[in-house]
């Protein structure tokens, strides 16, 4: 075994690798909220829903529908921000004009009806999705065994979160987005129907989510507390990054995720609290954020 | 304010009958959850400020008073006393951090710290990490009332409760409480008039910290058992919807909403509706938000007003 | 007419004997709760089929004793001990339960007799694992039936460490069971010349055990043991799989009950062994009740379901023989009388509350072994049940 300073590397690798592959989902769904909240200014606590919504959506289409993991990747998160896209048109706009808190309440409410409706009908205890086919095999790296499907999570997650960043920070149509939000008078006046970009922001965001609850599927069990346990890690890492930040929110995703993984060869019991011990020292410094613009 | 004393009056005279006709434990834990409510809104209601962390004081009382009992051999009270002292310490040090912030950034800031206090409790080898801590005994009140008698235990609670929700109605209605409404209302004006709005805030999270603490560790008391569902954010969240539920920023209103969800969480789940518990939850937090914002309490104060104001 | 006389007099005095027990049933009614989790990971080995089984006993038994109806009433504990023990208090304190049974989780065991003990009613324990109940946390009124962490120890552990492999690397379930069974196994390890190189505590319900499985893989030991239980072991079983462990080192799962064992890769779990307190395929008399079990429940009986049924049985004979419900005359009862039936075999219930009975060694078959999906199991050898379990401690002797 190969040891440096009495670490044992083969095994301090693996757990980055790992923690990798946790951040990306983190970076998936800290994005679609960051984006959410940073567009919107709608914080979003049904986003571990969305996520859970999504896994489930992928096993039923293969039950029912006989959709294979491919098909899925495309059509589950256009169906998961379908919801999105209702939820806002529904539920949210009512509210839009009320303290921000509201909306977090109100998402809150949606996420435990989603869930107890999931528990309701599959139990709590997880279905299993199996890793396809094309992906099934696994790479010897020097360290590890890497797993093809682990690497690909790996690969998804960052062109998804890069194209999603090009588009709303270097694009026209991004451009049209902040200017939208940011003044919507204005932009209504140039007549651009800004409460449907509104609709659709909301829609794409809560969609990365389900994206995300795909991919998630065959390695974590498709459980209907799936979300839940994430939701509030995504949400400190939003924080952390500084809310609306998107680059900040993909960056402090994978970041995390790598932090989480350290803590797990050095301390692997306080690798769930590390981030909020972080989220703590960050908002303590620096409360906009690592990468938010003071307020 | 006739009407309201007759009101009290009617209400404290079917709190001590009550145990006679339901199920003593039951009522205890309502009213515990009851003063975890309105300790909470004490912020929420009064300060305007949400805590997303308040499980972190219930826990933290339940705790300490679950381990002084099994291990000191203190008395009930005392047990409860120091479990107290201990969450509104915890308080004083999350208040001191967290005060200066705002709106989402004050939740998300206690909602962090919980989670840091989550991980002790986890970890810690005295609270027996997802085990809970088992087997507190209940004691003998002042040494000599038994208070495994769940009879003895509910008046006891009773008395606990009335002292919680005595307090927090003086602190209210006291100078004290005045300043807290203004800087709800309007803090720079407040900042303006010389008060120091940070100082303000800081003592009732002090203060709403202390007593989530006194409800959870009378909590462990009635069940003789403290567990991580007590200090989990999930149950930040229930305290949000209890307040929500019943009336933000109306004094009986958490008392009212912590009856509602606590009486649905214990029907529901002994039988075969158990699974929708969550749902329902669910359904009356979008439906309040939607709807009734300054919930039950609220609005029938405002139907009062509009129709005998 | 004579005849008819004599029918009448009979008839009254089984009327006057049945009244006179109808006087030592409390309430007039049997009332047994089955706590279990029903949603959770531990849904499938004991939940709604421990219910189930519980009223087949019932059943069985005639739906009465000394004349009086016996009900069966079920909670969800949600794998939680403080909702377990809220539950457990109310149906002792409020609602006439006379005795507990199902008791999954020992976490949630663990609170609901500290509960059951201080009211002074029978704990009825069927899938929990922790050797607790029955050693630190004795109590007069707790009956622990199927099996437990040293039967598991010295029939999975003990063999392979005389078999040569001699480093070992846990996967624990963090609480109270995990512990139990980490603990009781290292103690197997170490005095049998092994070594334990290494522990990793996964919380209950993990569902990624990728980081767990690497700690494993680094760590140069011969056999990674799962203790842990229900789709925690099939997860822990599926991640191994991923990251090629499986290839690497043995992995032995110390408790596999059969709907888990169902539910794993054949090419993965073939050929693992483990210890099992009932195979439902291991003769005619369990063939029987297990057919009868499935035909209701739909899928064959995991060892707890069994376990539910014959320690309901032995209860409900218990109260017949004592000729009342109280606690306390028919443990004594339980404990004088011998379990006998296609569970219970060369049993005692020993005064600590320990049912000491066979137990199986059993390896899972591999694909091509298997007739159906049913088929499991591979019985190698019965292990006696004073050679499975340790003997009991002087201070939990009650008599």
């Amino acid at each position: 075994m190969a040891t440096f300073l009495g670490i044992n590397l083969f095994g301090l690798f693996g757990q980055l690798l790992v923690g990798l592959i946790n951040g990306s989902f983190y970076a998936l769904l800290s994005l679609g909220l960051a984006i959410i909240f940073g567009l919107l200014k709608i914080i979003n606590f049904a986003q571990g829903a969305m996520y859970m919504l999504g896994a489930f959506a992928a096993w039923l289409a293969l039950q029912y529908l006989g959709l294979n993991y491919w098909a899925a990747l495309v059509v589950v998160p256009l169906a998961v921000g379908l919801v999105g896209v209702l939820m806002e048109r529904f539920l949210i706009r009512p509210i839009a004009n009320e303290d921000h808190l509201y909306s977090l309440l109100l998402t809150f409410g949606v996420a435990l009806m989603l869930q107890g409706v999931f528990t309701h009908m599959y139990g709590s205890s997880g279905l299993s999705y199996s890793i396809p086919e094309a992906l099934s095999g696994g790479t010897k790296l020097p360290f590890m065994y890497l797993p093809d499907y682990r690497a690909w999570i790996i690969c998804a997650s960052v062109v998804v979160c890069g194209l999603t960043w090009w588009m709303i920070e270097k694009t026209k149509l991004g451009a049209y987005l902040r200017a939208g939000t940011e003044n919507p008078q204005l932009m209504q006046a140039f007549g651009i129907n800004v409460p449907l970009i509104v609709t659709l922001t909301f829609g794409f965001g809560v969609g990365l989510a389900g994206l995300a609850g795909v991919m998630a599927a065959p390695i974590y069990s498709v459980s209907p507390d799936m979300g839940s346990n994430l939701l509030i890690v995504v949400f400190a890492i939003v924080v952390i990054g500084g809310m609306g930040s998107i680059g900040g929110a993909i960056l402090t995703g994978l970041a995390m995720g790598v932090i989480e993984g350290l803590t797990k060869y050095f301390y692997p019991e306080a690798s769930n609290t590390v981030i909020f011990l972080v989220m703590v020292i960050v908002l303590l410094l620096k409360p906009a954020g690592l990468f938010g613009k003071e307020a | 304010m006739m009407k309201i004393n007759k009101l009290y009056v009617a209400l404290l005279l079917l709190a001590i009958v009550a145990p006679f006709f339901l199920y003593p434990v039951f009522l205890a834990k309502l009213l515990c959850f009851a003063l975890f409510a309105c300790a909470f809104n004490l912020m929420l209601g009064y300060v305007g400020l949400l805590s997303f962390g308040h499980a972190a004081f219930l826990g933290t009382g339940g705790y300490v008073t679950g381990w002084l009992m099994m291990n000191s051999g203190l008395t009930p009270e005392l047990a409860i006393l120091l479990g107290t002292v201990a969450a509104g310490a915890l308080g004083a040090i999350y208040g001191k951090l967290s005060v200066k912030r705002e709106g989402i950034y004050f939740a998300m800031v206690t909602l962090a710290l919980s989670q840091l206090v989550f991980f002790v409790y986890l970890q810690a080898p005295f609270t027996g990490g997802e085990d809970g801590m088992q087997g507190v005994s209940r004691g003998h009140l002042f040494g000599v009332i038994d208070l495994a008698d769940n009879i003895n235990m509910y008046y006891f609670v009773l008395a606990i409760f009335l002292f919680g929700f005595w307090l927090i109605h003086r602190t209210i209605h006291s100078p004290f409480g005045q300043v807290l409404k203004a800087i709800r209302e309007n803090e720079p004006r407040a900042t303006s008039l010389g008060y120091n709005v940070n100082d303000y805030k800081w003592v009732a999270f002090t203060l709403s910290a202390a007593l989530a603490g006194l409800a959870g560790s009378t909590k462990t008391l009635v069940f003789q058992l403290a567990s991580l569902t007590d200090v989990h954010w999930h149950m930040s969240g229930e305290v949000v919807l209890m307040t929500l539920v019943g009336g933000v920023g109306t004094i009986l209103g958490p008392v009212v909403g912590a009856g509602v969800i606590v009486t649905m969480q214990n029907y529901l789940s002994g039988g075969e509706l158990g699974n929708y518990v969550h749902i329902i939850m669910g359904f009356i937090f979008v439906l309040c938000v939607l709807a009734f914002r300054s919930g039950i309490v609220g609005e029938f104060q405002k139907m009062w007003k509009r129709n005998f104001g | 007419m004579k005849m008819m006389k004599k029918t009448l007099l009979a008839a009254s005095v089984a009327a006057l004997a049945s009244s006179a027990a109808m006087a030592n049933v409390s309430d007039g009614k049997v009332k047994i709760g089955v706590l279990a989790d029903m949603g959770g990971v531990y849904a499938d080995i004991c939940g709604q089929g421990c219910v189930t089984a519980t009223q087949m006993a019932v059943e069985d038994f005639g739906g009465t004793v000394l004349g009086m109806p016996i009900e069966v009433i079920s909670a969800d504990d949600q794998l939680k001990p403080d909702v377990g023990s809220a539950i457990v208090r109310k149906w002792v304190e409020n609602e006439e339960v006379d005795a507990v049974g199902g008791l999954v989780s020992s976490a949630v065991v663990g609170a609901a007799t500290k509960v059951t003990t201080d009211a002074k009613k029978i704990a009825l324990i069927s899938t929990a694992a922790s050797n607790a109940f029955t050693t630190k946390s004795c109590s007069p009124y707790n009956v622990h039936w199927t099996y437990n962490v040293a039967a598991l120890a010295n029939g999975t552990v003990k063999p392979m460490v005389e078999a040569g492999q001699k480093k070992w690397f846990f996967i624990t379930a963090d609480y109270a069971f995990g512990h139990a069974l980490e603990g009781v196994a290292s103690k197997v390890i170490n005095d049998n010349g092994g070594e334990v190189v290494g522990v990793a505590r996964a919380p209950l319900s993990t569902t990624d055990f990728s980081s767990y499985i690497l700690q494993a893989q680094s760590s140069g030991a011969d056999v990674v043991a799962l203790a842990n239980a229900g789709n925690d072991t099939v997860n822990a079983l599926k991640a191994a799989a991923e990251f090629g462990l499986t290839q690497m080192m043995d992995v032995a799962g110390l408790l596999v009950f059969t709907p888990n064992a169902q539910a794993m890769d054949p090419k993965v779990a073939g050929g693992m062994r483990t210890t099992t307190g009932f195979y439902w395929d291991y003769d005619d008399q369990t063939r029987e009740w297990s057919k009868r079990f499935m035909e209701r429940h739909g899928s064959i009986p995991a060892m707890g379901h069994a376990g539910a049924y014959s320690m309901t049985m032995h209860y409900l004979k218990a109260i017949e023989a004592a000729g009342t419900d109280d606690s306390d005359a028919v443990m004594k009862k339980m404990k004088e009388m011998k379990p006998d039936d296609f569970f219970a075999r060369n049993a005692t219930l020993r005064a600590d509350g320990r049912m000491v009975h066979d137990m199986y060694y059993v390896e899972i078959k591999k694909s091509d072994e298997r007739r159906d999906s049913n088929d499991i199991f591979k019985v190698i050898s019965v292990i006696p049940g004073d050679q499975a379990y340790a003997p009991m401690l002087p201070e939990c002797n009650f008599k």
